[in-house]
């Protein structure tokens, strides 16, 4: 080879032995195990297309294993839209390499040329009816070496399945009801556990009378650490009367004043930060600048509320425990347990069991090492902990408010020639197993606690946290991207899909509307006028194409459009919303084009873009995280609503193709686009720019009264 | 304790449990029946639907007591993988879930309405199904199955 040997796919440099990732088994099935779990986006389903694709066995061979760090691949965390870039390309290589290897070792054994053979559902034929199966061959072919490259995978056209929308493996268990969620799991011997919690953001537990919960039926162990504290009972039932027991012998201290939220700007402002230049744009020959508006967005705590509250399992035996979680990473979630139960992660397994919708890092984490914890009081039993719905809305991390500050410099003609991004906001990621101090929330209440995380960004080259997609891909001649992290954090925030993109999108995109609309220019052609790559350019036509950009005008009703790159290095996604407004809005209609390289599941995708676009009207019209003096309010589904079946808006959602491009995620690319042209479809019908979300009746009078 | 007598998706069912725990809790308990799934434990979400009788309740805030000598039809009596009902089929046709931990709740939802009315137009399965949250987004895919269940078991 005259070029450099290729590079492994991020995922096969970590976990490069072929054996973690596939195995033949005796019965004709193949074992596939990925690094990277079910969280509802069907990410099995795809890495069993790709496998199985790779390998030339029937889909209905594979058999997709759950990840476990008592063998599977370390993949780090399943987020960031990432799954199909990593453990996908991972996977294509080691499925390819593997075919390969197989092909000589058939040729060796059938005594003919290894480009005279052919695979065909896992069998291996040649000329003159010659035959073996990489079953045959399994014992004799050793998986445990290293993927080298070597092998290529295979061209396009001869990929049977990926790039076509299979069923996802999973939905058939979901809809008949039978166990596979990690609520629905029943170990023998099993207990239940609750926790106490404080309703006062960080309340100190300064006594705990037990007298009445030690007294409730079924009850096994109180357990207390600290300020941390809970029950262990032999019903369900049981742990949740405990608990309400122990609630009324508890006597909490005055919790941290949270702050006002009602001027979240205000307070994002005003506390100490670090700040943070992320690019910086100049040019040689810099235009006049005619004038200059300057704009503030906002955006508010955004809980994840997913629909099950969160729960794990934990078993000790002797100094081991098993753990059985809905994390998203089990390996990172096994390095902060290691920390703080000070025993070396050998002695730990955590397995990955489904939860319901995950869209960041959400309480799975916590409550696995609550069931640790609780454990530690079941004598060697099992014992599962659920969180109540209060807990889930109140203690789990929120996406991080955010307040954005763009200044726009314009030319005699309304041009844009300089730009000014600024960003203040707590970190997005505080997730577990990446610092020397873990991050789960009974650590900060034990007795000996460990300090509370405040989160941290990740940096631009992977994506950014709170500036994620703040570095506009127009073609402006000169512009100064920063960023200032908060370095307190009254409220616990991280990782919430699409961390920073979808504030930064909505900031941009609206003022770009804005800027637009100023110049009396059509809000597609200003952006097509600014893009020069051509897969943006091609997804905001499609969905204007498809919307029928720009429909006539109807009293009451309003259109925008809006578009963002995730990350500016994944998807690519326009959006186009239709909305009718009088002192609410309703989201009629969404048209989406969304271009992720190769759709290995084309359906698969656009069910990730139609939810992320729902999702993100929801968080549009509805959602906030409430909260007064010390306390978290929007404790239930009352005080936190989210969209409604009725409220739900039509949308379609056009996949541009293209499977000569590596592939990347879906999950994320629509919240930002889809806020923005929400936005934007509210000034087109109300000529009033709502610039702190979410879009409320009482939002859009404030709008009115202080529209510039 | 006294002893509270139903029939469970169709089989007669005996429990000795305090009349006034939720009938969540002991289907989920003591009948070991996972279905219908906890979600909030005040009757917000649906994903704890059952239907008693013909109509869908929410099995968190419905008190044992209330279904004694009642039909309970939990998501495990409307069909099975090999005799789906024909929401279920639809559900899958649709690929019509994310996570589909609501799913149970609203394939009873949508059972009770189609028991009402064979053939609901989409504005009543949506109204039908409004106390149901769905968080995923795939409201409109399940709207498509249930209409679609509706359109292949009504009689051409």
């Amino acid at each position: 080879m005259t070029d450099a040997a290729p590079k492994l796919p991020v995922s096969l440099q970590v976990n490069p032995k072929l054996s973690s990732w596939v195995k033949f088994e005796s019965d004709g099935q193949v074992m596939i195990s990925p690094g990277k779990v079910e969280i509802g986006q069907g990410i099995v389903t795809a890495l069993a297309q790709i496998a199985a694709d790779e390998l030339d066995v029937d889909f209905s061979r594979v058999r997709m294993v759950r990840t476990t760090t008592a063998g599977s691949p370390n993949e780090g965390v399943t987020s960031g839209s990432l799954s199909i870039q990593q453990s996908g390309r991972a996977l294509r290589q080691t499925c390819a390499e593997i075919r390969h290897v197989f092909i000589a070792a058939a040729a060796d054994r059938l005594g003919v040329e290894t480009g005279a053979l052919n695979v065909s559902d896992g069998t291996i034929s040649g000329p003159g009816n010659v035959r073996t199966s990489y079953w045959e061959l399994a014992d004799e072919v050793s998986l445990d070496r290293d993927a080298t490259m070597d092998a290529v995978p295979k061209p396009i056209a001869k990929r049977a399945l990926a790039g076509h929308s299979v069923e996802r493996l999973d939905i058939p268990d979901k809809v008949f009801a039978h166990p596979r969620f990690i609520h629905d799991v029943s170990l023998p011997g099993m207990l239940h556990g609750r926790v106490l919690r404080p309703e006062q953001a960080r309340a100190k537990l300064l006594d705990l009378k037990e007298d009445a919960a030690l007294k409730t039926p079924s009850l096994v162990a109180i357990v207390r650490d600290g300020n941390f504290a809970g029950v262990v009972s032999e019903t369900e039932n049981g742990a949740e009367a405990a608990l309400v027991a122990l609630r009324k012998g508890a006597t909490w201290s005055a919790g941290d004043v949270l702050p006002d939220e009602n001027n979240l700007a205000a307070f994002l402002k005003a506390q100490p930060v670090e700040s943070t230049v992320i690019d910086t744009r100049t040019t040689a020959t810099p235009a006049r600048t005619a004038r200059t508006l300057r704009r503030q967005y906002t955006r508010p705590y955004i809980a994840h509320a997913s629909i099950a509250p969160s729960c794990a399992l934990a078993q000790w035996t002797g100094e081991r425990v098993h753990v059985w979680t809905h994390s998203q990473g089990v390996y990172l979630l096994r390095a902060d347990l290691a920390l703080v139960l000070k025993t070396p992660p050998e002695n730990i397994t955590v397995e990955h069991l489904e939860g319901a919708g995950c869209y960041g890092h959400n309480p799975a984490d916590d409550v696995a090492l609550d069931a640790v914890l609780l454990a530690k009081g079941a004598s060697g039993r099992p014992v599962r902990v659920q969180w109540s719905r209060a807990d889930e809305m109140t203690h789990a991390p929120f996406g991080a408010a955010m307040a954005i500050e763009i200044e726009a410099d314009l030319d005699a003609k309304n041009e844009i020639v300089g730009w000014r991004h600024s960003i203040w906001s707590n970190g997005h990621a505080a997730r577990p197993g990446r610092a020397a101090k873990p991050a789960l929330l009974a650590g900060f209440e034990l007795e000996d606690p460990f300090p509370r995380v405040i989160s941290a960004n990740p940096p631009q080259a992977n994506g950014g946290g709170g500036d994620r997609n703040s570095i506009p891909l127009y073609d402006f001649p000169a512009w100064t991207i920063e960023s200032h992290r908060l370095l307190t954090m009254p409220i616990r925030t991280s990782a919430l899909r699409t961390l920073g993109g979808q504030g930064n999108a909505f900031a941009i995109e609206s003022m770009i509307d804005e800027i637009a609309h100023l110049r009396g220019e059509d809000p597609v052609a200003f952006r097509l006028r600014h893009l020069s790559d051509e897969r943006a350019k091609e997804v905001i036509r499609a969905a204007a194409r498809r919307a029928n950009w720009k429909p006539a005008a109807k009293a009451g009703s309003g259109y925008g459009v809006g578009f963002s790159r995730y990350k500016n290095t994944g998807a690519y996604c326009a959006a186009v919303a239709e909305i009718e407004g009088d002192e609410e809005i309703r989201v009629k209609k969404l048209t989406l084009a969304v271009d992720v390289g190769e759709a290995i599941n084309p359906d698969g995708v656009i069910n990730q873009v139609e939810g992320g676009a729902i999702q993100a009207t929801s968080w549009v019209l509805k959602e906030r995280v409430r909260f007064e003096g010390a306390r978290i309010t929007s404790n239930s589904w009352t005080d936190y609503p989210i969209l409604r079946f009725s409220e739900t808006p039509q949308v379609e959602v056009e996949v541009i193709q293209r499977s000569d491009i590596d592939p990347v995620g879906a999950g994320e690319a629509a919240h930002g686009p889809v806020t923005a042209a929400i936005a934007n479809a509210v000034f087109d019908c109300l000529s009033v720019r709502v610039r702190n979300l979410p879009i409320t009746r009482d939002s859009l009078i404030a709008a009115m009264e202080s529209s510039p | 304790m006294p002893s509270i007598r139903f029939r469970l998706n169709g089989a007669p069912t005996e429990v000795d449990a305090d009349p006034d725990r939720a009938l969540l809790d002991i289907l989920r308990g003591q009948l070991g029946v996972i279905g219908p799934h906890f979600g909030c434990g005040s009757g917000e979400c649906g994903a704890c639907r059952v239907m008693v009788g013909d109509h869908a309740v929410t099995a968190c805030d419905t008190p044992l007591w209330s279904v004694a000598n009642k039909d309970v039809t939990t998501v495990e009596g409307l069909g099975n993988a090999k005799h789906p009902h024909p929401l279920q089929r639809a559900l899958i046709a649709e690929q019509a879930m994310q996570c589909g931990y609501c799913v149970p709740g609203i394939l009873i939802s949508a059972a009770a309405l189609l028991k009402q009315k064979a053939k609901p137009t989409e504005a009543e399965v949506r109204a039908a199904l409004d106390r149901n949250l769905c968080r995923c987004g795939s409201q409109n895919r399940i709207v498509r199955a249930v209409l679609r269940a509706a359109h292949e078991t009504a009689a051409p």
